[in-house]
């Protein structure tokens, strides 16, 4: 009994000293990191937006090409889109299971509408977007290794297309490039020196997988649209969402062409329980650490203690 | 009801999770693992991101660990001296461990390093446990079993810094403790396991530990060496997962206390079979894994930080 009385006095001042931690953490209120935190995930948000890059970063599927710098003829559109979304925020709580969109609008025009070709609707809905690398394995020495990759600077956590009729139909593809409006494009660039001889089947792969998942959504037809002039789309948010500024954009097109845009955010943020915990997994992590090891130690000492007295009583 | 995970950023039934732990707990009540070997791949096949599920795997294994060794210091069954010197040593690994966990994720290939470490040690070992218990199980079965020796004469016993273990009733040098206590935790690192399933018959077969002490002495080992290993990937990845980690804990606290309890009704050579068997199931499956042909040749790995 005696010889483990120290270790037992240990972890209560372990718990003891996470708590107090805790406490004095939770008090203090923002601090100058968090607020500098905040700062900084603001001005990467604003670097994010797709049209305020580089110009010469290399794109998929095309890693050669520099970037056109797309000028929106927003004061000369006859046709404007005005439009709405049910929520500008999604909040992750703790029973989050996924989140629907409603994005509706109806275009504006001074002009009868024009007989030419009908009008389509494109909305699209992007995450913020991450590194990653995608892997290939091949079979050496009798076992399946990954051999060849390609690693990519940014793609989007998440990105659904969602039209009014099949995309190849109603899009030019010099008006895709331009808006990175289909799935492929939503890719940004290439990380790195590019190290295989076809980037194309990663990228394939990449997309195969990513719609498997249900993180990327092609929903030809889904956007209905009454008299040219009335549109809704419901654009379904996966349960496994990533925290961010989220995306949305209304392309309005004619004759395969963009006529106009709208361009709304949506926030993504973990609210309650979640934010506090993350925010203190990233901002105070040694005391997080402290605080997962005062969850386990606790939880296991009061487990072998309740066992005890059942035994007993 | 299934909830979102705030650092995984994943949504998951928690009754899977609490039943999951509940499995693994048992196993370390009953074994003198900490589960990590099982814990960590079974996250992967829910969908865990694997620096997550290794991070939190360590975390689980604190508090199954912590539980199990309350209940053999309760039985007098830790030979806390030992413990100390295999910490000693443990420490110093899972810190070099770590090391070799970077350079490896820098050439890329730290998820065939990690396969190829769990079918070798899980082979190799379940292999050796396996014939040991069978001859063990046969030998007790005879009529007039030639009684083993209290106490036997290896090479490890003429090294120097000679201690004595009293619990373990081992007068040895500290030298083969330290470093079976440096490798387990170097393993324990790279592999983000306790380690347990090496330590046990390390310290049955090298160091010559009676039985009886091995398990408790195991788990107080595993027990800090998880909790630095915890601390370590929290401060320098971000990715453990305290709500996880919890609802794993639910379940895996209460499966090692059922462990303790049946483990010291049964006996020590069927309970070192069925963990013989144990280990090799897990290896085989993951050395399936390396040989077949994989349903995707592709793999995206995300949070390159």
């Amino acid at each position: 009994m005696a010889r483990w009385k120290p270790i037992a006095i240990g972890m209560a001042a372990l718990a003891l000293l996470a708590v107090v931690t805790l406490a004095a953490a939770q008090m203090a209120g923002p601090t100058p990191e968090e607020q500098a935190a905040e700062a900084r995930a603001q001005s990467d948000a604003a670097r994010a937006t797709p049209d305020s890059e580089p110009a010469d970063f290399p794109l998929y599927p095309d890693p050669g090409r520099p970037r056109e710098v797309v000028p929106e003829n927003e004061a000369e559109a006859p046709e404007k889109v005005v439009a709405g979304l049910s929520s500008d925020a999604v909040s992750i709580t703790t029973n989050f299971d996924g989140s629907d969109i409603l994005i509706y609008g109806a275009v504006k025009r001074e002009t009868p509408i024009p007989k030419n070709a009908p009008l389509q609707v494109i909305v699209t809905v992007e995450g913020p977007a991450q590194p990653l690398t995608v892997w290939r394995k091949e079979r050496k020495v009798g076992i399946w290794i990954n051999a060849e990759r390609v690693r990519i600077g940014a793609a989007p956590g998440f990105y659904a297309v969602a039209t009014t009729g099949p995309l190849n139909q109603i899009l030019l593809p010099e008006w895709d490039e331009r808006f990175r409006i289909s799935i492929p494009l939503a890719m940004r660039a290439f990380a790195g020196p590019v190290e295989v001889s076809d980037t194309v089947p990663f990228t394939q792969a990449l997309i195969r997988l990513r719609e498997q998942s249900g993180l990327y959504r092609l929903d030809q037809g889904s956007v209905t649209l009454t008299e040219e002039t009335l549109f809704r789309a419901n654009i379904q948010l996966p349960a496994n969402l990533i925290e961010g500024d989220y995306k949305t954009r209304i392309f309005l097109l004619r004759d395969g062409q963009v006529v106009d845009v709208y361009r709304a955010p949506i926030e993504v943020r973990k609210v309650g329980l979640e934010r506090w915990l993350y925010r203190l997994a990233f901002d105070w992590p040694f005391i997080y650490g402290l605080m997962s090891l005062a969850v386990a130690v606790i939880a296991g000492w009061g487990a072998s203690t309740a066992f005890r007295l059942l035994r007993r009583g | 009801m299934p909830i979102y995970l705030p650092i995984a950023e994943v949504v998951v039934n928690p009754f899977t999770l609490v039943a999951l732990g509940g499995i693994v707990g048992l196993m370390s009540g009953l074994f003198g693992v900490g589960g990590g070997f099982l814990i960590t791949p079974l996250l992967f096949f829910i969908g865990i991101p694997p620096p997550i599920a290794v991070a939190t795997g360590a975390n689980q294994v604190v508090a199954s660990s912590v539980s199990g060794v309350l209940a053999h210091v309760k039985r007098k069954t830790v030979d806390f001296r030992m413990g100390l010197v295999l910490l000693v040593g443990g420490l110093v690994g899972s810190w070099l461990g770590v090391m070799v966990f970077n350079i490896l994720q820098r050439i890329g290939q730290v998820d065939l390093a990690v396969q190829l470490c769990y079918v070798v040690f899980l082979g190799l070992i379940g292999l050796m446990m396996l014939q040991e218990s069978l001859r063990a199980l046969r030998r007790s079965r005879q009529v007039s079993a030639p009684r083993r020796r209290l106490h036997e004469h290896m090479w490890v016993h003429r090294w120097p810094l000679k201690m004595k273990f009293r619990s373990s009733g081992l007068y040895i040098s500290v030298i083969p403790p330290l470093l079976v206590g440096l490798a387990v935790g170097v393993l324990a690192a790279i592999m983000g396991v306790g380690g347990g399933f090496i330590m046990v018959p390390a310290m049955i077969y090298l160091l010559g530990m009676p039985t009886k002490v091995v398990i408790g002495t195991s788990l107080f080992q595993i027990t800090f060496v998880t909790a630095f290993t915890t601390l370590m990937h929290a401060v320098s990845y971000n990715t453990v997962d305290v709500m996880l980690a919890l609802l794993l804990i639910l379940g895996g606290v209460v499966g090692a206390q059922i462990g303790t309890t049946l483990g010291a009704k049964l006996r020590a050579e069927q309970l070192r079979i069925l963990l013989a068997l144990l280990v090799l199931a897990v290896c085989g499956k993951l050395a399936l894994d390396l040989f077949l042909t994989p349903d995707d040749l592709y793999m995206i790995a995300t949070g390159v930080r």
